[in-house]
């Protein structure tokens, strides 16, 4: 085994683990935690992949934005962090099944693929990842449309939200 | 290769040889030396880290007036090894209802979120840790993780004036992020490249001089992920004793403090190497690495110095204010002056330095003035609104 392929294999244990602790644990602001260390463990294995980008918008959206928002959610909602009620409902074997199943589904379709066993070409020195994404994005003959298509759906979820938020009522009289 | 030119890699290749001298395996060897490397850094920042407490406190002693520690050691410079052998001796607390693991566990993120900052910085033109093609925005990737530990020590602590702090000082930090991020995109545009060393090596001329409102937004926003005065709502003596680090006693307030103090430092060298130059002055920097290393501290010392004077000449800013002043007036602003920025570079692509140079300035000052022109009249209204009657204008007609 080769050094690159022990550490994928503590990093996946480390992310399996904490993803675990984040159904399992019944204190909120843990399960929060643990998923905090759940994306940072995808984080560097995008970072083993070679894609340092990825990795940095992961920590940057996942961890510094949508992670700490949930705290923010889950202290502002609940006053007892803890959760009494059963973590599983009476629907729980049929849950474990589509997963067994799922998981047996593509073991058996990736059984024979020939991807398995290669190992990837080096990269070549000087190859600029970012530019080529940059270029991919904005360039009309690639994914120009699907970008902006998001970007507009993006901006009209900013506008939703302040308009929920927005009362008009109360706008004014509180100055 | 000789030790003066390339020190680094010089050192490196000798401890490797040593190291596979004694039948070491040659990856085993090269991950040690790494490793050796790393602790070395981390070992000279700490070190540094203590002789910082003793610059702050000098500062801040000369804006208020006073003369500082001045009793044990030569200009009181033995004062801060006082303050750490106070700090460790100290009772170590944990209050009652505290979650322990992640109560422990939050000064060591906050100091991670601080020396983990140093893997991308440039020393000089062959010493950096990591040459990251995307430097620039780890910068807010470990913003990210200070954010976290100071919003884990603020609800671990089981203590409500703790918590209102983490809070404060969380959507301090989410929304100064913003105009951070896009003042981070202005050397990108300039330089072509989010690699720290591509910036340092594109800046002929500062970027300060073709952005100085991308440098001071910067500073800006800056100084409030730090969350300094006037940014400090997490700490507000007068209102939440000490904010989020309340109920931490002896070194694990002190790793909070320390990495507030470094934090300040590193930041102080960010804006150094974004808009100043980094290790660059005119040329010295290849006379000799080291002299490039001792460029980028004293570049970095007047950046944290600019961010000590605001510190300690500014007044703490209520909440409200300082959302108000991000959302409504700095985050249009930094959008605005990106776009303008994009726009100039696109237009003076192919022309020549000097008028790229002056576009670029008066695109700034333009931007700058029309700015504050919108806020002026907006508080004007604002004003007349909230006093029922026209103000009249005082030393302007």
């Amino acid at each position: 085994m080769t050094a690159e392929q022990i550490i994928f294999l503590i990093v996946a244990l480390f992310t399996l683990g904490s993803a675990l602790m984040v159904v399992t644990t019944r204190n909120l602001v843990h399960a929060a935690l643990w998923l905090v260390s759940t994306l940072f463990g995808v984080a560097v294995i995008y970072t083993l992949l070679n894609a340092g980008f990825l990795a940095v918008v992961q920590v940057v959206v996942y961890i510094g934005a949508i992670a700490i928002l949930f705290i923010f959610a889950v202290m502002l909602t609940r006053k007892d962090l803890r959760d009494n009620t059963p973590q599983t409902n009476k629907n729980w074997w049929a849950g474990a099944l589509v997963a067994v199943m799922t998981f047996a589904g593509l073991a058996f379709m990736l059984q024979g693929w020939s991807g398995l066993s290669k190992t990837a070409a080096a990269i070549p020195s000087g190859f600029d990842a970012i530019g080529l994404l940059g270029d991919q994005l904005t360039s009309p003959n690639a994914y120009v449309l699907p970008f902006e298509v998001a970007s507009v759906l993006l901006l009209a979820a900013l506008v939703g939200a302040v308009y929920i938020a927005f009362n008009p009522r109360s706008g004014d009289s509180k100055k | 290769m000789n030790f003066w030119n390339d020190p680094l890699k010089v050192a490196a290749a000798w401890l490797e040889g040593i190291f596979t001298g004694w039948g070491m395996d040659a990856v085993l060897a090269h991950v040690l030396v790494v490793f050796l490397g790393v602790l070395l850094l981390i070992t000279i920042l700490m070190v540094l880290d203590i002789f910082l407490v003793w610059i702050e406190r000098k500062v801040v002693s000369r804006f208020q007036d006073r003369i500082g520690p001045n009793r044990v050691g030569p200009f009181g410079l033995i004062q801060p090894f006082a303050d750490i052998i106070k700090l460790i001796i100290k009772e170590d607390t944990t209050p009652d209802g505290a979650d322990k693991v992640v109560y422990n566990l939050a000064p060591v993120l906050s100091m991670m979120s601080v020396l983990i900052l140093w893997a991308v910085v440039p020393l000089a033109p062959v010493m950096l840790g990591v040459d990251l093609n995307v430097g620039v925005l780890f910068l807010i990737a470990a913003g990210a993780i200070g954010t976290l530990s100071i919003i884990m020590a603020g609800w671990s602590s089981n203590n409500k004036f703790a918590l209102i702090g983490g809070f404060r000082q969380v959507a301090v930090m989410v929304a100064f992020e913003i105009p951070m991020l896009t003042m981070l995109m202005i050397p990108t545009i300039f330089a072509g490249s989010m690699n720290m060393n591509a910036i340092i090596q594109s800046q002929n001329i500062w970027y300060f001089i073709i952005s100085p409102l991308g440098a001071l937004i910067f500073l800006i926003a800056a100084i409030a992920e730090l969350g300094r005065a006037p940014f400090d709502l997490a700490e507000g003596e007068s209102e939440l004793v000490a904010g989020f680090n309340i109920e931490y006693s002896g070194m694990k307030f002190g790793m909070f403090y320390a990495g507030e103090l470094l934090h300040a430092f590193t930041f102080g060298g960010f804006w150094a190497i974004l808009f100043f130059g980094g290790y660059r002055f005119f040329g010295l920097e290849q006379v000799s690495p080291f002299l490039a290393i001792l460029i980028l501290i004293i570049k970095a010392m007047v950046g944290y110095w600019v961010i000590m004077w605001v510190k300690y000449t500014m007044m703490r800013i209520r909440i409200d204010q300082m959302l108000g002043f991000n959302w409504k007036f700095l985050t249009p602003l930094s959008f605005a002056l990106l776009l303008v920025t994009a726009l100039m570079n696109a237009l003076l692509a192919g022309a020549d330095s000097w008028l790229y140079i002056t576009g670029m300035f008066l695109a700034n000052v333009v931007t700058a003035w029309i700015a504050l022109e919108i806020a002026r009249s907006v508080a004007r209204k604002e004003r007349e609104r909230m006093e029922g009657k026209k103000v009249v204008e005082v030393g302007h007609s």
